[in-house]
């Protein structure tokens, strides 16, 4: 959507006009994340890591193609093959390790992403369809990054491959079928690495077509903002260039100079030493874990430990995991508060402030622990949390709850009042 | 209105008593050939998924077990998976028999897991039945868990001596594969 004082293109010469008839794509840029693309003034740096994710999106595809260049996914040779990139291959070295932290990196933006939606309930009306075409690209991520990670076959590539494909051999009936048709074969071997690196490469192109119609269902309400309360006037908005543009780019260096401290002085500090082992198909290390950023959703396949009615704990586990994202494709429809931004929702902070956020991080924790006590018992109430969060509580205190005022415009609560605001907004030239 | 007349003569032709047009059948006949042309073109894309041919031909394994002292337990390669081979003690033995059978959650005597006259003798897959990770307890010095048998570092999984299960997410006991003794010291897996 475009509101009434957006500016309009203008191609300024021969060329652009002539663009302009024939593929408007200029005017679209323009449109899209140009001046012409009106944006609240009052976005916090918390609306800084979609195009973060964005940015890591792109450095993972061009470092990714580069390594492909150099890789060879054969279970005799790839382990060999990495070793070669990190010591052969000019900038090899640099090539793997940003790739792989930039796995990382691309979660950690992420997750501040889907954390920024909670808080201010980016998910709710008008905005459903982005948030919906968000947690599909979530889901998208972590199936590229499990396949990823399976490339290099190290000891963790391997177990972790037979222990998510093995995730699907618990579906009653059908499950060991389909196993052995993700894998190949009865165990992970060339032809499970080989295909993983083919779903690897397509994947992410997978994801760069649904961030298109992300950003496309954005653009149409436009962006949320701290407030909650939609744009009303001019005065609620500035363009996008080269206010926002801006802002993005200095949350870019800063992201910039975090990851290559950590890419240059410790690239392998969120990695796992056990993938420096090659893969061993007859013995399991003793601790394996996933990578840090399934561990919350590890704890919670872990956490079913008793069969449940006629359901195994093994199925109940799968389900529940799967069930813990799911979840969030029905947010939408969970809180129905009108009001969306936490900042006016005293009983809504209380449960993300301590029960959201500490039940994600004891998950976290305890996804990353070894399968003993006191780790299984906390996952276990963390999980049970987890979902009383999101299908009781949050449903319970988004019909009880007693909003705080809000303010009547974006831009009083950036100016204080009204009067103050018009004042104020008479030195921007009206186009 | 010339139209209208021929339209309506038409219908006249072509509808039965139901409304029915002869050349609905034509639409459905044609969306009914592309849907078996979609699955033709389809079945092939899933199913090169599926194991290849080699794969299928993993054959038997023959395993010579003669050097197994009892309380020794050796790792065999069955299809590309682990397979344990241990001969118990009588100690062992014993501590799987005093078990009670109806108490187990995959209930199975020792001697429905071994072969007749060999109920020393146990050969299961190194396989987890949660998902999949090789347990512990075959190699010398490895934790043996709570029963004596395999732990699973993955999950923690314990086995008793009989490789049956008793704790942890796994749903049933390590599987027993199909095999027979060629001769007292040899075993065809397989």
């Amino acid at each position: 959507m475009s509101f009434p004082w957006a500016r309009e293109y203008n191609p300024s010469n021969g060329f652009t006009r002539f663009l302009d008839e024939k593929l408007p794509l200029p005017r679209l840029m323009y449109n899209a994340v140009g001046a012409g693309y009106p944006v609240p003034r009052n976005l916090s740096y918390f609306w800084n890591f979609g195009v973060l994710a964005g940015f890591f999106l792109v450095v993972q595809i061009v470092t990714g193609v580069v390594l492909a260049m150099h890789y060879a996914a054969n279970a005799q040779v790839a382990f060999a093959t990495t070793e070669h990139i990190m010591r052969d291959v000019n900038w090899g070295w640099l090539m793997r390790y940003a790739h792989a932290n930039g796995a990382s990196f691309f979660f950690i933006v992420v997750y501040l992403h889907i954390f920024r939606g909670f808080f201010y309930s980016s998910y709710k009306a008008p905005r459903e369809m982005i948030w919906l075409l968000g947690v599909t690209i979530f889901l998208l991520m972590m199936a590229t990054a499990f396949m990823g990670y399976v490339l290099p076959w190290g000891q963790m590539s391997f177990w972790g491959a037979k222990v998510i494909t093995g995730l699907f051999g618990a579906i009653p009936l059908v499950g060991e079928p389909i196993q052995v048709w993700l894998l190949g074969g009865f165990a992970p071997d060339n032809a499970a690495l080989n295909r993983f690196f083919s779903l690897h490469f397509l994947l992410p192109f997978v994801i760069a077509g649904v961030v298109i119609l992300h950003i496309w269902a954005l653009h149409i309400p436009g962006s949320s903002n701290p407030t909650g309360v939609e744009i009303k006037t001019e005065s609620d908005t500035v363009p996008f260039h080269p206010y926002y543009t801006a802002k993005d780019g200095f949350g870019l260096g800063v992201a910039l100079l975090l990851f290559f401290a950590m890419v240059f002085f410790l690239p392998n500090a969120l990695g796992h030493p056990d993938n420096y082992i090659e893969a061993n198909p007859l013995s399991t290390p003793a601790h394996i874990v996933p990578e840090w950023y399934f561990w919350p959703f590890y704890a919670i396949l872990r956490a079913f430990t008793v069969d449940f009615l006629f359901v195994p704990a093994k199925l109940m586990g799968v389900i529940a995991m799967f069930a813990s994202i799911l979840l969030w494709f029905f947010l939408p429809w969970l809180d129905k508060s009108p009001v969306r931004s936490g900042h006016y929702r005293p009983l809504f902070r209380k449960i993300f402030w301590f029960g959201l956020i500490p039940a994600m991080i004891v998950l976290f924790i305890c996804g990353g622990a070894p399968a003993e006590e006191p780790y299984v018992m906390l996952s276990q109430i963390a999980t049970a949390y987890y979902f009383l969060h999101f299908l009781v509580i949050l449903p319970i205190v988004s019909s009880v709850e007693k909003p705080e005022p809000l303010p009547y415009s974006i831009t009083e609560a950036v100016l204080g009042s009204d009067k103050k605001a018009v004042l104020g907004e008479n030195t921007t030239p009206a186009v | 209105m010339a139209d209208t007349t021929a339209t309506a003569s038409n219908e006249t032709v072509a509808t039965t008593d139901d409304g029915i047009r002869r050349r609905d059948f034509l639409d459905i006949a044609a969306v009914g050939t592309a849907a078996v042309g979609g699955a033709a073109v389809l079945l092939p894309l899933v199913s090169q998924m599926a194991p290849s041919k080699d794969v299928l031909a993993a054959s038997s394994t023959e395993v010579d077990v003669s050097a197994i002292e009892p309380g020794q337990a050796i790792k065999a390669v069955f299809r590309k998976q682990p397979l344990f081979v241990r001969r118990l003690t009588p100690a062992e033995v014993q501590a799987a028999n005093a078990a009670p059978v109806s108490s187990l959650r995959d209930p199975e005597t020792l001697e429905e897991r071994t072969k007749e006259g060999h109920a020393d003798m146990l050969v299961t897959m190194g396989v987890c039945t949660h998902l999949g990770c090789v347990p512990l307890g075959a190699a010398e010095g490895e934790v043996k868990g709570e029963f004596g048998g395999y732990f699973c570092p993955c999950h923690g999984s314990h086995y008793d001596t009989a490789g049956r299960i008793r704790k942890g997410p796994a749903p049933t006991n390590l599987e027993v594969p199909e095999y027979e003794f060629t001769s007292d010291t040899v075993i065809q897996v397989g």
